[in-house]
């Protein structure tokens, strides 16, 4: 079978159900993370595509590219919040961490 | 069958399976390998979607600097002396149910809904000479936007991070 668009919106959102997966079954802090990543970059492989099979020209990539400036935020402030999270409680589940303040 | 459609179901086989494993293992430095193995594989796709500056970018900042940073995390949120790098999962039967309805739903979606899209897609050699236009004309605000967001992200996590008082 020839590929088209519908293969790859299917791939962008199988890997985003795995994400989901991550997002609301793990219990460590950093495979949420994890599963934040595969949301994203699912969500960048339906603007690509789009970008090429809706005839729209660069636009979908340049919105890709501010997706990922984005997903560099986040990680990194999404670490530091990991990091304290383990000084404070000296855990990163997130179901043992229920105080806002120890 | 044509190349090109052998290496998209290759690479989207590759991107499946691991993409499985990074939310199946107990070991949480294997996910970090299989998200490499992951964002590497859709960078292939990026390139199958004829755009390659993209994809250099998701090696570059995906690999480079998103993944380096959660290992960096993981290292210094797990006791690596005594090997104890296991995590346990939650409530796994609803979650593998309600993710298993919501992507059937989203592919039925997919399918039936009637794209409007292009008979012939379009083949731009390099992509970079478009971004680099788009990005200093239609797109200037969101980039000065997102250079600051880059800016306060860096000074939030540094500040965020850093130890204020003493191990309790």
């Amino acid at each position: 079978m020839e590929v088209g668009l519908n293969h790859f919106l299917i791939l962008s959102t199988v890997v985003f159900g795995i994400g989901l997966y991550a997002l609301i079954s793990r219990k460590n802090a950093i495979l949420v993370l994890m599963g934040i990543e595969l949301i994203l970059n699912a969500c960048n492989i339906n603007l690509i595509a789009f970008s090429k099979y809706g005839g729209l020209g660069v636009d979908g990539q340049v919105v890709a590219i501010f997706v990922i400036i984005l997903a560099v935020a986040e990680a990194a402030i999404a670490l530091g919040i990991v990091l304290n999270l383990y000084n404070n409680f000296s855990t990163v589940n997130i179901d043992e961490v229920d105080n806002m303040k120890e | 069958m044509s190349l090109y459609s052998i290496l998209f179901y290759l690479f989207a086989l590759i991107i499946v399976v691991s993409a499985v494993y990074v939310v199946s293992t107990k070991n949480i430095i294997h996910s970090a390998v299989s998200l490499f193995i992951t964002l590497f594989a859709i960078a292939a796709i990026y390139v199958l979607l004829y755009a390659d500056f993209l994809a250099i970018t998701q090696i570059m900042v995906y690999i480079g600097g998103i993944l380096v940073l959660l290992i960096f995390g993981i290292m210094l949120t797990s006791k690596i002396t005594n090997l104890d790098l296991k995590t346990k999962n939650l409530s796994d039967l609803p979650a593998i149910l309600f993710v298993a309805g919501l992507t059937g739903v989203l592919v039925f979606i997919m399918l039936t809904t009637n794209w409007k899209t292009v008979p012939e897609p379009s083949k731009n050699d390099i992509t970079i000479n478009a971004i680099g236009k788009l990005l200093l004309t239609d797109y200037l605000l969101p980039f000065e936007v997102a250079s600051i967001i880059l800016l306060i992200a860096l000074i939030g996590a540094a500040m965020y991070s850093r130890k204020e008082k003493t191990i309790k």
